[in-house]
C-alpha cells in the first residue's frame, strides 16, 4: 500500500457503483474570492453548513499590502472581504481576517497554526492547496462547487486518480533550493505531465528538507497538472508541528506520533509511474516563458524552436513574443525591473531568512523595485522580531504586509505591462502579475541575486563572492 | 442528449484559467456575467472592448457555434469555477481537447459544461476540418458517448463515468445526492471518531 491508499482509504464513506467515492473531508479552508457563491447556495438550499468547526477562513487574495488598518479602497475587493466577514459570521465559522494576528495566506496559516496534520484530507477553493501535502496528508484544489459540497456535507464525489512517485536522490549543490526541485521537475515532465496523478516525493534529498521547503515542492504540484503531492512525515514533520496552536498536545500528542508514523508507503508499494531524480543534476533554475514548464537552468539558453514538436511551436512562439525572448538565448543577464519575494510558493520565514542572510550589506540596483510580501502576520512579527526588516530596509527593499500580492495581482500589487518581474510564486502565466507582466520564476535566492545585479544572476557565484 | 454544433477552434496549448477569465474579473460575489469577459486578454488590445484583436478566433466573423475545440491541457492553473461560468455564460456547451486538467474538468461537469477528451489525432482532424470549412458541423451523443466529425464521418468515443453521466443528463447535483446520504456521512464520523 502506499502513503496515499492509506490516507485515501481512511475516508472512503461509500463506493459509488461504477462512480465516484463519497470522500469525507477532515480539513476546509476558505477564503473571499471561491466562497461567497457556495455561501449563496447554502442560502438557496435553505441548509447550515454541515461541520463549521472543521472550516476555516481568512482574507489574503484580494488584500492590500500597505495599511491594511485601513479600509480596504478598492470598492470590489473591499466588498469581498467584508462578504467574507458576513458569510462566516451567519455560518458560524471562525474567521482569520484582517487585522487578526493569524490572518495570512491560507496555505502559510494552516501549516503555522497546527490545522495542517498527517492523515487528513483538505480542500481549499484554491489550486495551492497541494502545499498542506507536505505534511502526509491528501489536500488538493476544488472548485466552488464543490466548496458548497463541503459546507453542505462534508464530503466529495472523488475518483481515485493514479499514482506517481518522484525520487530524489544525492544532495542538493549550494545554492540550489527546494524551489529549484521543483521547478526542475516539471521543466522535465512539463505543465501537463502528472494531470491525473497525485504524487508522492521521496527520497534522501527530499527527506533533508525542512518543513518549509517540502512545503514548496507540494506546493507547485498542481503546476504539472498533478491533483496534488505529498510527503511521508517523519521526525521533522514532528518538531515542526509540535507546541504549535491547534496540534494535539500531552498523551493525545504522543498518540497522535505513534499513528502518524504508520504513514508510509510499503516497501512493497506499486506505483502507476515513477521517476527518478539525482539531486546533483539540479542547478537554480529560471523560467523563460509562460508556463511554469518552460523552465531552464539560470546557466542555460532559452531552447531552440528546432527542437519541440511541429505544433508545439505556435504556442512556443506566442509565449517568447509575450515574453519579449529570443530563443536560442542565454537567459543570464536577462535585466529584470521587479523582484517579488511572496506567495504561498516562497513567502515563509525561512525564505525571509535566506534572503536576509544574502542581501546583507548589499544594496539592490538602481531601477530595481523589490518587494517582500510575508505570507502571515505571524511571518511578519517573526521577522521584525529577528531584526530582518533593517537588513531589507538597508538593501532598499520593501518589507510588505501578508497577502497574496503580486502572485496573481488581484489587490494593487501589479507589474506594469512590458516589464520583466522575477518572483518567488508560482505562475508566469500571461498576465497573472498584472496585464502584460513578464514573469521569470525562481527561488528567493535567485531572486535576491537578481535584486542586488538588476539582471539574472547565477546565485551561486555571488556566494563564493561573499 | 445530443449536441449538433458547429465549432469554434483555439489551437493553443496549455490554456490555462488566468486567460480564459483574468484574476481582476473574480471579484464578483454572484456566477452571473462572466462571459463578457472570457479571454479578455486575448480578445481585446489594452482592456478595450472597441479594439478586439482580430486575429484572436473568438473575434472572426467565420467561426462560431456551442462547442470549443481547444489544444491539449486546456484548463490547466488555477481552480477558479469562474473559468467554466465564464464560457458556459457565453454560449459554450462543450469544450473538445485531447486532454484537460482535473479541476478544470470537475468544474466543468457540475457546471454542465460537457468535456470531450479524444486522441490528439482526433483533435487535429477537427482543427483541419473547421479550418477548411467554418461551417462544418461536430455531432456529440452522450448517451452513447460518441463524438462524430460529421464532415469526415470521423467518430471517437469518450469517456465519462456512469454517475456523472446521468447527472448530466438529468439535471442532478452532486449536493442533492450527498445530502440524500446524510445518515450514512454521520454513521461514518462517529466510527471514525469525529
Amino acid at each position: 500500500m502506499t502513503l496515499f491508499d492509506k490516507i485515501w482509504n481512511r475516508h472512503v464513506v461509500k463506493q459509488i457503483e461504477g462512480g465516484p467515492s463519497v470522500f469525507y473531508i477532515d480539513r476546509h479552508f476558505i477564503h473571499e474570492v471561491t466562497s461567497p457563491q457556495a455561501f449563496d447556495g447554502l442560502r438557496k438550499r435553505g441548509i447550515g453548513l454541515a461541520r463549521p468547526a472543521q472550516t476555516i477562513a481568512t482574507a489574503d487574495h484580494n488584500v492590500p499590502t500597505w495599511d491594511q488598518h485601513l479600509p480596504i479602497k478598492e470598492a470590489l475587493s473591499r466588498m469581498q472581504v467584508e462578504k467574507l466577514t458576513e458569510n462566516c459570521k451567519e455560518f458560524g465559522v471562525e474567521l482569520y481576517g484582517l487585522g487578526h494576528s493569524y490572518q495570512g495566506i491560507v496555505h502559510v496559516i494552516g501549516p503555522e497554526l497546527g490545522i495542517t496534520q498527517p492523515g487528513m484530507t483538505i480542500v481549499c477553493g484554491d489550486s495551492h492547496t497541494s502545499t498542506h501535502g507536505a505534511f502526509g496528508a491528501i489536500a488538493f484544489g476544488i472548485g466552488t462547487s464543490e466548496v458548497e459540497m463541503v459546507f453542505a456535507t462534508q464530503c466529495l464525489m472523488q475518483n481515485k486518480p493514479k499514482q506517481m512517485r518522484i525520487n530524489i536522490e544525492g544532495t542538493l549543490q549550494e545554492g540550489v533550493t527546494s524551489k529549484d526541485i521543483i521547478l526542475y521537475i516539471i521543466a522535465q515532465i512539463s505543465a501537463g505531465g502528472a494531470t491525473g496523478y497525485f504524487v508522492e516525493y521521496a527520497g534522501s534529498a527530499i527527506r533533508s528538507l525542512s518543513m518549509e521547503a517540502r512545503m514548496t515542492i507540494c506546493n507547485m504540484s498542481i503546476e504539472m497538472g498533478a491533483r496534488g503531492g505529498l510527503i511521508a512525515p517523519d521526525d521533522t514533520t514532528f518538531e515542526y508541528m509540535k507546541g504549535r496552536k491547534f496540534a494535539p498536545q500531552g498523551a493525545d500528542w504522543d498518540q497522535k506520533v505513534a499513528e502518524w508514523r504508520q504513514l508510509h508507503s510499503e516497501a512493497d508499494a506499486v506505483f502507476d509511474h515513477e521517476i527518478h531524480i539525482r539531486a546533483e543534476d539540479i542547478q537554480p533554475m529560471v523560467t523563460y516563458g509562460t508556463n511554469p514548464g518552460m523552465g531552464i537552468p539560470v546557466t542555460g539558453s532559452i531552447p531552440e524552436e528546432t527542437v519541440l514538436e511541429e505544433k508545439e511551436r505556435p504556442s512556443f512562439r506566442k509565449a517568447l513574443d509575450y515574453m519579449g525572448l529570443q530563443a536560442g538565448k542565454a537567459i543570464k543577464g536577462q535585466k529584470i525591473d521587479y523582484v517579488f519575494i511572496g506567495s504561498c510558493t516562497n513567502s515563509r520565514i525561512e525564505d525571509l531568512r535566506q534572503v536576509a542572510q544574502f542581501v546583507k550589506g548589499r544594496q539592490k540596483a538602481d531601477g530595481v523595485e523589490v518587494w517582500i510580501v510575508p505570507g502571515s502576520k505571524q511571518v511578519e512579527a517573526q521577522a521584525r522580531e529577528e531584526g530582518l526588516h533593517h537588513i531589507f530596509e538597508a538593501a532598499g527593499f520593501q518589507l510588505r504586509q501578508p497577502g497574496c500580492s503580486a502572485c496573481l495581482g488581484m489587490n494593487e500589487d501589479k507589474i506594469p505591462a512590458g516589464k520583466y518581474c522575477i518572483s518567488t510564486s508560482n505562475r508566469n502565466f500571461e498576465g497573472r502579475q498584472g496585464q502584460g507582466a513578464r514573469t521569470l520564476l525562481a527561488s528567493p535566492l535567485t531572486a535576491a541575486a537578481a535584486a542586488i545585479t538588476g539582471v539574472v544572476t547565477d546565485v551561486r557565484d555571488m556566494l563564493t563572492a561573499n | 442528449m445530443t449536441i449538433h454544433s458547429t465549432a469554434v477552434p483555439l489551437e493553443n496549448e496549455n490554456v490555462d484559467t488566468d486567460q480564459i477569465i483574468p484574476a481582476r474579473f473574480l471579484k464578483a460575489t454572484s456566477r452571473d456575467g462572466f462571459g463578457k469577459n472570457l479571454f479578455r486578454d486575448w480578445r481585446y488590445n489594452d482592456d478595450d472592448e472597441a479594439r478586439p484583436k482580430t486575429d484572436f478566433v473568438l473575434n472572426s466573423p467565420v467561426f462560431s457555434g456551442k462547442i470549443l475545440v481547444a489544444g491539449k491541457n486546456f484548463g490547466c492553473g488555477s481552480s477558479r469555477e469562474h473559468a467554466a461560468w465564464a464560457l458556459k455564460d457565453y454560449g459554450f456547451d462543450v469544450v473538445v481537447s485531447s486532454f484537460f486538467a482535473d479541476i478544470f474538468k470537475n468544474n466543468a461537469l457540475n457546471n454542465f459544461l460537457l468535456p470531450v477528451q479524444v486522441n490528439d489525432d482526433f483533435v487535429q482532424n477537427l482543427f483541419d476540418t473547421i479550418q477548411q470549412n467554418p461551417a462544418a458541423e461536430i455531432d456529440i451523443q452522450l448517451e452513447n458517448q460518441t463524438i462524430t466529425n460529421v464532415s469526415t464521418g470521423e467518430q471517437a468515443h469518450f469517456d465519462i463515468n456512469a454517475y456523472k453521466k446521468t447527472c448530466f443528463i438529468n439535471g442532478y447535483d452532486d449536493i442533492d445526492y450527498l445530502l440524500s446520504i446524510r445518515e450514512e456521512i454521520e454513521t461514518y464520523e462517529q466510527v471514525i471518531g469525529y
